[in-house]
């Protein structure tokens, strides 16, 4: 072999290490800021049962509990964002009070989508439906869609967000049902913040899980059932 | 002496008449800036009035815009010579409102800078999506429309063309109806009888829009309307205005039958405060018996009350439209039958709403560019209506 072959070769090879060498940390980093890799699938239905019998006049502390994960103001006028609100109901006939709390539902139909003209409004396969707010132009054509008055427009700049829970002014947004807990293989705020364990957490699909086996047992409604779009929160006791 | 006068001057009035439309503009675009600036809590909207002033503006130029060219499908589609010769400014008129509404639309949304992500990103289930399409595909169909009439190598091929425009413009306020139609779970909208409503109300609003600006521009040029040609639009403006009625009552009425609506038309007609005034009052008897008796009353129904009457559609439609929009979203979402509701984001209470400044100045922007474009679009070109004599005369007949 010539003297140049050898030279070649070695350069190559210094070459070819030194490129590994660069990019394998950023490689590492890469897998390590994306976390699991796998796609979230839909042999998951997340979904909530909300016993109201439990649920106490006058708590708010699943209220709290998201305002404080997701970075909300708290505010309570008309243009303020209100992911998750205690709803206060009496029946018209027997005069029964009934307190609740109220997000939006995760439709496994759900309207906001349907109507979304961006496609922002979307539906991942494990049924939790986002706003995507790159795509979302503020058209509001979702809140007017929205059967359960579910979402807010961000009607002023904001400060200070969680870095886990992007926001922007002039989108829509409501309950994510905590998708960056959640994909961590935690609970969402609210479910964790009940103080008499009122909201249970978990995966309708899998008939194992502890949801599945209660909504077996127990009497659950599902809010305007009616329009049929098979909502992920469950409501025991209305 | 006067005539001649306003002929010396009459390029200065003109150039007067840009510059105040122009300040109109400005003015709007100056509220579109703020509302950039510091979002849309400058506006009377809110998390249950999501939409508010401008929609009035955009929807009621969208829905003219349509009607509008019905003068040009009568001439066009079925033949009639009177107004075929109208034609080239209904489409104008077309052209100028479905840009002045868009616009509107498109200012208010709270991302305005990505209206192309509209474009780029295209969800088929939404009629909303459908109605980028729609509304892009009338400016092109009306765009040569107008070159086929207006170009003379090109006029064989302005009958069908027009009747492509004249399908358009029905699948266009169809698509506008079903915006509200296909919202089931709110009272006041979800019924299929939205879409032919719209197109009703569409011809009335676009005759009414067209003959406001057809007398203008005759009275610019000193002519005198022939009274014929009066007594034929004007008639035909009263039956828009009686079909439209007979639709919104319709929907009203079969709102009425259905138990579960009750309480919706309860406040609409009666108990609403503002609404039921503006439905009763505003649209009922300014939008629709006074304009209705300047038509048909023997005694009246000249060229002034006909122009009177047109106006007060165009007023009425205001009010209606403010009723549908603002006063649909005001009363509350029944999310729970049977029960009494209240909770912090106005859960079974009447929504509050009062429009503010930056959305007039937004929905006066949008009427600014649909008159710029009408008075531009008039002194540069021939639209002006040119009956042959004959035509002119045999009017009734026709």
């Amino acid at each position: 072999m010539s003297d140049t072959n050898v030279q070649r070769r070695q350069f190559l090879k210094t070459s070819v290490g030194a490129t590994a060498v660069a990019i394998a940390p950023g490689m590492l980093l890469f897998d390590m800021a994306h976390g699991k890799s796998e796609a979230v699938s839909s042999k998951m239905r997340w979904g909530m049962l909300i016993d109201t019998t439990n649920c106490a006049d006058g708590c708010n502390d699943c209220v709290k509990a998201c305002n404080k994960e997701n970075g909300l103001s708290g505010g309570l006028s008309p243009t303020d964002s209100q992911w998750i609100r205690k709803v206060e109901l009496k029946d018209m006939r027997s005069g029964r009070a009934v307190s609740l709390p109220m997000m939006c539902q995760h439709c496994a139909e759900p309207p906001c989508v349907d109507v979304c003209p961006t496609g922002a409004s979307f539906k991942r396969a494990d049924g939790i439906v986002l706003v995507d707010k790159h795509t979302c132009i503020g058209c509001r054509y979702c809140m007017m869609a929205c059967p359960y008055k579910a979402r807010s427009f961000v009607h002023e700049p904001l400060h200070d967000q969680k870095p886990d829970v992007p926001r922007g002014k002039g989108t829509v947004e409501s309950c994510t049902l905590c998708v960056h807990r959640v994909d961590k293989g935690q609970q969402p705020a609210c479910a964790e913040a009940c103080p008499n364990k009122s909201i249970l957490f978990g995966n309708l699909n899998d008939p194992e899980s502890e949801i599945a086996k209660k909504i077996r047992t127990v009497a659950s409604t599902q809010i305007r059932a009616d329009l049929g779009l098979d909502t992920g929160i469950r409501y025991q006791g209305i | 002496m006067q005539t001649n006068s306003f002929n010396r001057n009459e390029q200065r009035y003109f150039y007067m008449l840009v510059a105040a439309g122009m300040l109109v503009l400005l003015m709007g675009l100056f509220a579109v800036h703020a509302m950039e600036e510091h979002g849309h809590i400058i506006t009377g909207m809110n998390n249950q009035i999501v939409w508010g002033m401008p929609h009035v503006f955009a929807i009621f130029m969208i829905v003219a815009a349509s009607g509008v060219l019905n003068v040009a499908s009568i001439g066009s589609v079925f033949g009639k010579p009177m107004y075929k010769a109208r034609a080239p400014l209904a489409s104008l008129l077309s052209i100028a409102l479905l840009a002045g509404g868009l616009s509107v639309l498109m200012l208010d949304l709270g991302r305005p800078e990505r209206v192309i992500v509209a474009a780029t990103h295209f969800n088929f289930t939404s009629v909303f999506a459908w109605n980028v399409v729609l509304y892009s595909g009338m400016f092109a169909a009306v765009g040569i429309y107008l070159w086929t009439m207006m170009e003379q190598r090109m006029n064989p091929w302005s009958k069908p063309v027009g009747l492509f425009v004249f399908a358009w413009r029905f699948i266009l306020t169809t698509g506008t109806g079903l915006i509200f139609a296909f919202l089931v779970a709110r009272q006041a909208y979800g019924s299929a009888l939205l879409a032919p409503m719209f197109i009703v109300i569409s011809f009335t609003w676009g005759l009414a829009v067209f003959h406001v600006v057809q007398s203008a521009i005759y009275a610019w040029n000193g002519k005198t309307h022939t009274p014929e040609i009066v007594k034929r639009m004007k008639n035909l403006l009263g039956i828009f205005i009686i079909g439209a009625l007979y639709l919104v009552a319709t929907y009203h009425l079969t709102n009425l039958y259905f138990a579960h609506q009750s309480g919706f038309e309860r406040f609409i007609l009666k108990d609403g405060g503002i609404y039921p005034q503006l439905l009763w009052w505003g649209y009922g008897l300014f939008g629709n018996l006074v304009p209705l008796i300047l038509i048909f009353h023997p005694k009246l129904g000249n060229a002034r009350s006909a122009l009177a009457a047109s106006l007060l559609v165009i007023i009425g439609g205001f009010a209606l439209l403010y009723v549908f929009i603002i006063g649909g979203q005001a009363y509350p979402l029944n999310i729970f039958p049977g029960y009494e509701a209240s909770s912090s984001f106005g859960d079974g209470q009447i929504g509050l709403y009062s429009p503010s400044l930056p959305e007039f100045l937004l929905g006066f922007g949008g009427l600014a560019i649909a008159f710029l474009i009408t008075l531009i679009g008039v002194r540069a070109l021939n639209f002006m209506p040119h009956d042959k004599p004959h035509v002119a005369a045999a009017g009734a007949t026709d």
